[in-house]
C-alpha cells in the first residue's frame, strides 16, 4: 500500500510514458566512445553552475574552474563595470595557461587588477582585453584588439553563475525552464555561508547523480546513521516520495522531513538532541525573510509532511532546499568515464551565535558521514557494471529520475551523434 | 586555554584545531578508547558551553572562548564514532575521503 498518492496512470514512472518501464542498460556508464561523445553532445552545449556570485564578490575577484569534460579551464571574473564574465584560461600567445598558482591543474581563486602571464607577461584586462605585450615591436603587424581572451557564454540565475561553452546556446532562463521559475524569489543571496566539501570518486558521473536523485537506498545503505529502533522501523516502511516531476532535461524529487524535528526524540543521536540539529540540517529556521511564503515551485505536492525539495537541472548540478531555511548544492564534474570530481556545497544564512555555528558544524558533519559511504559504494558499483556480467537493470519506480536522466542522456548523445552524419 | 569554568577539558586540549581536516585526522589517528573519555567528558558540558558562548557574538570571541567553540567542533566531529559507529571511520566508506574545502570562518 502507498503511503502517499500516485498519479492517476498508476505510478509516476507511467505518468511519463517516453520513459517506458523496461530494464535500463548501463553501458552509458563504462563505454569509453560513449563519455567521449557525451563531452561534446552535452558537456560542451548546455548551461554548467560553476559557482555563485558571492564567490566574485568586488571587481577584479576571480575564480578558475577546471573542465576535464569540456577540455577546458575557465576564468570567472568580476570586470570594471560589475559583470561577470567567463573566459578561457588560455593566453593568447602560446597557449600557456593564464591563471594559476603553483599546480596548474588545481582551481586557484583571488582578486586582481589585471592578469599577467607567467610566461612572457603579455597581460590582460579584466574585460578580457590584450592591453600589454612585452618587446611589442618584435612582433609582425601585432593589432592587440585581435589578441583578447576568449569569451565564453556567462549568465546568472538566482545568484547562479552558469557557462555555456555553445555561443548558439538558448538563454539561460529558457534553458532551466519551469523549476527555475518556481524557485524565483527563494532567499538564496541570504543564504553566504558556505561549506564545501570535495572528492574524487572512482565512478562515472551519472552513477553519483543517480545515489541522490533516488532515497531508495537511504534506509538501507544507510541504516547504521540510525539509533537502532528507528533504523529497523525505517527499514521496514522502505522509502517513497511525496512528488516527482519532470521537465525535461531536468527533474525533481519531493520528499517528507519528518526529522526535522523528530516527534519522538528519542529516536535521534544524544548530540542531535542536544544541538536540534542533523542530517536534515538545523530544526529551526534562520530568522530572515522569504521562508514564509516559499515560491510556487516548492513542495509542488502541497504536502504537509512536506521536508525539501531536490532538483535535478542537467546535465551535472543537483539542488536541494530544506524546509527549515538552508540548501545544498552537488556538482559532478567528469574526469573520465569511470571517475569524477565530487562537490557538495552546503550554504546557511551565517551563524550569529555559537549555538547556531554548532548547529551547522553537525549537519555539515553529518554530511560528510553519509556522501563517504555513497562515494565509496558507487566504486563498487563501477567495477561491477564494467564487468558486464549483467547489462540490463530493472529501476523501480522511486527510481524515476534515474531512467529520466539516462534517456536524457542518450536522447542528446544520439540528436548529437545524427547531426554529425 | 579554555574558561575557567570549562577547566575541566584542559586536559582535552589537543583537540582543539582550527580545521575540519585537523579535527577529522585526529579522529582517524584516535583510539575508541581515547576518544569515548574526550566525549564522557565534553559531552555533559555542550549545553552549558553554548549557553556560555553565547553571550558573546560569534564575530569576536574572545581567544578562550573561541578555543572552547573549537573545542565543541571536534566533539561534534567524534559523536558519530563515539554514539553510532563504535569504529573512527565511516562504515562501509573504505578508502573513499572527502576533503572540507571551504568553511566559514569563525
Ligand atoms: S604564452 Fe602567455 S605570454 Fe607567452
Ligand atoms: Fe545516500
Amino acid at each position: 500500500m502507498p503511503h502517499f498518492t500516485k498519479p492517476e496512470a498508476g505510478s509516476w514512472t507511467e505518468n511519463y510514458p517516453e520513459l517506458g518501464t523496461s530494464p535500463v542498460n548501463y553501458e552509458d556508464s563504462i563505454d569509453p566512445a560513449y563519455y567521449e561523445a557525451e563531452k561534446e553532445a552535452i558537456f560542451k552545449k548546455t548551461w554548467l553552475n560553476v559557482g555563485r556570485v558571492e564567490q566574485v564578490p568586488k571587481v577584479g575577484s576571480y575564480f578558475t574552474k577546471e573542465l576535464a569534460v569540456a577540455d577546458t579551464s575557465l576564468v570567472i571574473v568580476r570586470g570594471k563595470d560589475k559583470e561577470i564574465r567567463a573566459f578561457h584560461n588560455v593566453c593568447r600567445h602560446r597557449g600557456n595557461k593564464l591563471v594559476w598558482n603553483d599546480f596548474p591543474g588545481e582551481e586557484v581563486k583571488g582578486t586582481c587588477r589585471q592578469f599577467t602571464c607567467k610566461y612572457h607577461a603579455w597581460r590582460y584586462s579584466l574585460d578580457g582585453d590584450l592591453t600589454f605585450v612585452q618587446q611589442e615591436k618584435e612582433f609582425f603587424d601585432l593589432d592587440k584588439a585581435d589578441y583578447g581572451l576568449k569569451l565564453v557564454r556567462c549568465e546568472v540565475w538566482e545568484g547562479f553563475v552558469f557557462v555555456n561553452l555553445d555561443p548558439e546556446a538558448q538563454p539561460l532562463k529558457e534553458y532551466l525552464g519551469e523549476f527555475a521559475k518556481g524557485l524565483e524569489g527563494y532567499p538564496f543571496h541570504e543564504m553566504t555561508e558556505v561549506f564545501t566539501y570535495k572528492a574524487e570518486i572512482g565512478s562515472n558521473w551519472k552513477l553519483f547523480i543517480d545515489a541522490f536523485a533516488e532515497f531508495y537506498h537511504a534506509p538501507v545503505l544507510h541504516m547504521k546513521q540510525a539509533v537502532k529502533d528507528e533504523a529497523d522501523k525505517l527499514f521496514n516502511v522502505g522509502y517513497e516520495a511525496l512528488h516527482y516531476e519532470i521537465h525535461s532535461p531536468h527533474s525533481m524529487i519531493s520528499s517528507w522531513g519528518g526529522m526535522s524535528p523528530p516527534k519522538d526524540l528519542t529516536i535521534v543521536k544524544p548530540i542531535e538532541r542536544v544541538l536540534r540539529s542533523g542530517l536534515f540540517g538545523p530544526w529551526e529556521a534562520p530568522d530572515i525573510e522569504g521562508l514564509e511564503n516559499l515560491p510556487t515551485g516548492l513542495n509542488p505536492g502541497r504536502h504537509r509532511a512536506w521536508g525539501n525539495d531536490s532538483f535535478e537541472f542537467f546535465p551535472n548540478m543537483t539542488l536541494l532546499i530544506w524546509k527549515p531555511g538552508w540548501y545544498l548544492t552537488y556538482h559532478y564534474w567528469p574526469t573520465a568515464v569511470d571517475k569524477h570530481i565530487f562537490e557538495a556545497n552546503l550554504y546557511f544564512v551565517p551563524a550569529k551565535t555559537a549555538r547556531e555555528r554548532l548547529k551547522q558544524e553537525l549537519a555539515a558533519v553529518t554530511f560528510k558521514e553519509y556522501a563517504l559511504q555513497d562515494g565509496n559504494t558507487l566504486e563498487a558499483t563501477q567495477t561491477m557494471l564494467k564487468s558486464r556480467v549483467v547489462t540490463e537493470f530493472p529501476l523501480c519506480d522511486q527510481e524515476l529520475l534515474l531512467r529520466h536522466l539516462h534517456k536524457t542522456v542518450a536522447d542528446y548523445v544520439k540528436e548529437h551523434t545524427d547531426a554529425a552524419q | 586555554m579554555l574558561p575557567s569554568e570549562f577547566a575541566a577539558l584542559e586536559p582535552f586540549n589537543a583537540w582543539v584545531l582550527e580545521s575540519e581536516r585537523d579535527r577529522y585526522s585526529k579522529r582517524l589517528a584516535s583510539s575508541m578508547e581515547e576518544m569515548q573519555t574526550f566525549y564522557d567528558a565534553a559531552f555533559p558540558l555542550l549545553e552549558q558551553a553554548s549557553d556560555h558562548l553565547d553571550k558573546f557574538p560569534l564575530s569576536e570571541l574572545p581567544e578562550q572562548e573561541r578555543n572552547l567553540l573549537l573545542l565543541m567542533f571536534s566533539l561534534v566531529n567524534v559523536s558519530f564514532p563515539v554514539e553510532v559507529w563504535k569504529q573512527a571511520r565511516v562504515p562501509d566508506s573504505g578508502a573513499a575521503y572527502m576533503d572540507l574545502v571551504v568553511e566559514p570562518k569563525v
